[in-house]
């Protein structure tokens, strides 16, 4: 902590909410009961993809206190559909279901009992269908679509199940000499987010003939326009209230129950809350699965000479937006090299399994666990060191590594030679144990805006609006700083306002990490805005502006008191012809270095030690960056070490829950973790600042899976790497050898 | 279903209150008695998020029966305020930047606290065994097991 009171910028600052968090006085949407609330269950099959033949309420209607069933047969025909990019998601199944845990049904009653008994007496009567769960099945031509092909009627793709086909490239691949090819496969399993706080939804009517959404989302204005277009209502009244979410994680950025609450709340003229629980929620979000073929070139000393990539990404049911993800990531799917050749084709691919979409990392953990893997692949051929190889083909800063784009914008050699030097890299390596390093770059936010609103009060202290949801990620505390920084106030006398469209000014939403930078920097300008008024009621008043705010603003209100508003936006316009509608704002960059010991008799992976290194540009409050360096790592642990969905052959997740799906504990912690920054003040935001805290988990599986293959010799391209795979690949090794 | 009479302490008021008898202590503490503090996150007594004390020891409350509590002290997160501010184990969570969304956090606190309670003194491995029934997905255990630490040495 900074001993200056008056400096905030770049000190560990408390979070700010951290005290109700604590006191357990946080209400989370699920924390929240109105007055004649009624609540709902959902109903779902126990399959994947299904004919719905019949559904009949009676049953359940007869449960006492259930006020109202809804089916699709209750809903407007046609059904209404929404989505981020595709409005493919309809509000209830429609004569199919083409998930497993997609809801055919949902029960409204004056209890939560009620709601359960009844929704366990609605008779559904179906058929189960063949259906779409893999990479393989999703490209057979016998397999059934998907979707409909009237959704996408002017998609030339649309009689096939792959949304989207797209190809990136540069240079001639085919030309490009190479003394060492290395071509090989990796997949990356489905995850799911388990955010603790499972998705909660509520909505209410209005009195004006609108309603009120209450939803812990990161886009109350996505989801305010979604819930208009789909009800036939003006935005404004359409409220949506969005208190901070338990864990978002990309999870809760897209609409998913909403709709459905909204239709409930207006059909009843009640206020309806529907709480999922862990099981359903973990139906209804997944990260992008998927396949990648990767050829690579190098020349003799180690230089990429050309990246020839094919893969297939398998999205869910909808498109939600996954598609995004496929494009995002796979735009730098060669990674933050100088690459002279390079060839990237990717297939988006529909599947009758849970809707994928964003998730932490946006698709970079999986294209960082073929680039790096590929890397240390070419290393141990060419009998090189495996950070060397990353230093000579690391673009440089100013370089532009994706011609034409956004060049290198940080000192990305820096942040190896860090995580080199912490992890011990170099020096000899105990029997039985082995070091990884790796690195991987995200594309920020490319197009997209936000404003906010700064009230300075009359008694000097400042009430900030801004759209960002503080989703654990500490938005509201760096927002505060950066007000409290600019118009020298104390930062006690702060409070930021967020999650609620009828109050806050409009945020494109809260990913990408581009919170920091865009919400920041419109904080900064209208603390700005208030200044520059500052400045003429000085004049005005014939006094000195450094008289101080407090002086200034009580001899300019007086008794009939006032208040001073700033403005401040930040916007990204969309370019027309760019791969991704607009250039990235910045890049988030990180370095991840472990060590590991293998159990050869369980193939079980002990982390000795864990390093990551984050460019963030300026760590605005270093504990806040650390917290979420170090809880992006832990996540990336999951995926690299224990989490996978395991599905069946009727479509239907067999480790539903927190008993089968493991996610890291205390005890899979690494015995060491150390998180550490690059600070050059090299981006965009405020003070030099990037946005920070998914770096830390794009680059554990390919740092991780190095580590064991030097400790063992066996080299795994599946994740995650479970004692059983570990174990199996070691017999395997040893069978090769013997 | 018929209801089932229990007295029981919460956060020390006695109530008696009728219950259902396949209410858990979750389900009371939250919809009965409004004290939302206590999260509700698997249902399975997996994740930690529902931690309680009873009679001093934590439990998870959607494993428990209402009923159960019955002639017994349950102490919730509301519980541990002191004086209106938080005790010394919580001002450790906030200085040492152990909350990220927070909806872990109560349940780690009372996981902490009953670790405390036992060893007052526990070593990081202890601490990692004692809050290992305590997910956090936002991944902060580094900084969790550093307050509890941090309580422990400022009690001493």
């Amino acid at each position: 902590m900074s001993t200056d009171p008056n400096v905030v910028i770049g000190t560990s600052q408390r979070r700010a909410g951290g005290l109700a968090r604590v006191l357990g006085r946080q209400q989370f949407v699920g924390d929240i009961a109105l007055e004649r609330m009624l609540h709902v269950k959902l109903v779902h099959l126990d399959c994947g993809h299904a004919r719905i033949l019949s559904i009949d309420t009676n049953a359940a209607a007869a449960v006492r206190g259930v006020v109202s069933i809804l089916t699709s047969a209750d809903l407007p025909h046609p059904m209404p559909r929404f989505g981020p990019v595709h409005d493919d998601r309809p509000i209830l199944a429609v004569e199919e279901t083409k998930y497993h845990g997609q809801p055919v049904a949902a029960v409204a009653a004056e209890t939560k009992e009620g709601a359960e008994a009844a929704a366990d007496l609605v008779r559904v009567e179906y058929e189960a269908l063949r259906g779409v769960y893999t990479v393989a099945s999703a490209l057979d031509p016998e397999s059934p679509l998907v979707q409909a092909p009237e959704l996408r009627s002017d998609d030339p793709l649309r009689h096939t199940n792959v949304l989207r086909e797209l190809k990136y490239g540069w240079g001639e691949v085919e030309a490009a000499k190479a003394d060492l090819v290395v071509e090989n496969s990796y997949a990356f399993p489905m995850v799911t987010h388990f955010a603790i706080e499972p998705h909660a939804f509520i909505a209410a009517p209005n009195d004006d003939g609108g309603v009120v959404i209450w939803t812990a989302t990161q886009n109350p204005f996505q989801m305010q326009r979604i819930i208009a277009r789909v009800l036939g209502l003006p935005l404004a009244r359409v409220r949506v209230i969005s208190p901070d979410p338990g864990g978002a994680f990309g999870g809760k950025q897209h609409p998913k129950y909403e709709p459905l609450v909204a239709f409930l709340a207006l059909k009843t003229g009640r206020p309806v809350r529907l709480l999922l629980t862990l099981e359903e929620t973990f139906q209804e979000v997944r990260r992008t699965s998927c396949e990648i073929h990767v050829r690579t070139g190098f020349q003799a000393d180690g230089t990429i000479s050309f990246q020839d990539i094919q893969s297939d990404f398998l999205l869910g049911a909808y498109a939600d937006v996954a598609e995004r993800v496929v494009a995002k990531s796979n735009y730098l799917a060669c990674g933050p090299y100088r690459v002279p050749n390079a060839r990237i084709a990717v297939r988006a691919l529909l599947s009758h399994t849970t809707p994928s979409t964003a998730f932490r990392g946006f698709g970079t953990p999986q294209v960082s666990w073929a680039h790096e893997s590929q890397l240390d692949d070419a290393a141990r051929r060419l009998g090189m060191d495996r950070v060397e190889i990353r230093l000579r083909n690391l673009a440089r800063k100013g370089e532009a590594f994706v011609p034409g784009d956004t060049p290198c914008d940080g000192d990305w050699a820096e942040s190896v030679r860090k995580a080199a030097a912490a992890i011990g890299w170099g020096s000899p390596v105990a029997a039985g144990r082995g070091r990884g390093l790796a690195v991987a770059i995200k594309a920020s936010a490319t197009t997209g805006a936000s404003y906010s609103i700064v009230r300075l009060h009359w008694d000097g202290s400042a009430t900030v609006l801004a759209g960002t949801s503080d989703m654990g990620q500490g938005a509201r505390t760096v927002l505060a700083q950066v007000a409290a920084h600019e118009l020298g106030i104390p930062i006690d006398s702060i409070n930021v306002v967020m999650g609620d469209t009828a109050t806050v000014p409009f945020d494109l939403q809260t990913s990408a990490s581009r919170s920091t930078v865009f919400m920041g920097q419109a904080v900064a300008r209208a603390c700005q805005d208030i200044n520059g008024q500052l400045e003429l009621i000085a004049a005005d008043l014939g006094l000195d502006a450094k008289v101080g705010v407090v002086e200034l603003l009580r001899a300019r209100f007086s008794e009939v008191r006032g208040e001073v508003i700033g403005v401040g936006s930040y916007r990204s316009e969309y370019q027309p012809g760019h791969p991704l509608g607009g250039r990235p704002s910045f890049y988030e960059f990180t370095c991840t270095a472990s060590e590991v010991e293998v159990d050869q008799g369980t193939g079980e992976i002990l982390l000795v030690r864990h390093v990551t290194v984050a460019d963030v540009g300026k760590a605005l409050n270093p504990q806040h960056v650390e917290m979420q360096d170090e809880g992006a790592a832990v996540m990336g642990l999951g995926h690299t070490l224990m989490e996978h969905m395991l599905l069946d052959d009727s479509g239907r997740i067999r480790n539903l829950g927190a008993l089968d799906y493991r996610i890291p504990t205390t005890k899979d912690l690494p015995l060491e973790m150390h998180s550490l920054v690059v600070e050059n003040a090299d981006g965009p935001g405020p003070y030099g600042s990037k946005g920070a805290g998914e770096g830390g988990l794009m680059a554990t599986a390919p740092a991780v899976a190095s580590a064991v293959t030097e400790a063992t010799g066996v080299v795994i391209r599946d994740l995650p790497l479970t004692p059983e795979r570990v174990w199996r690949a070691l017999q395997e090794g040893a069978a090769r050898l013997a | 279903m018929s209801s089932t009479p229990i007295r029981v302490t919460v956060n020390g008021v006695e109530r008696e209150l009728e219950v259902a008898p396949n209410a858990t202590l979750l389900d009371f503490v939250r919809d009965r008695l409004q004290l939302t503090g206590t999260k509700e996150c698997c249902d399975l007594g997996e994740c930690g998020a529902c931690t309680v004390l009873v009679d001093g020891r934590a439990v998870n409350s959607c494993l428990m029966l209402a009923v159960e509590a019955d002639t017994r002290d349950v102490t919730t997160i509301e519980g541990l305020v002191e004086n209106g501010r938080p005790n010394a184990l919580q001002d450790a969570f906030l200085d040492k930047g152990a909350v990220q969304c927070g909806f872990c956090i109560p349940g780690q606190v009372m996981a902490a606290q009953y670790l405390l309670r036992r060893n007052p003194h526990p070593t990081l491995a202890e601490v990692r065994e004692g809050l290992s029934g305590n997910l956090c997905r936002c991944g902060g255990y580094v900084q969790i097991c550093e307050a509890v630490l941090a309580a422990s040495e400022a009690a001493t």
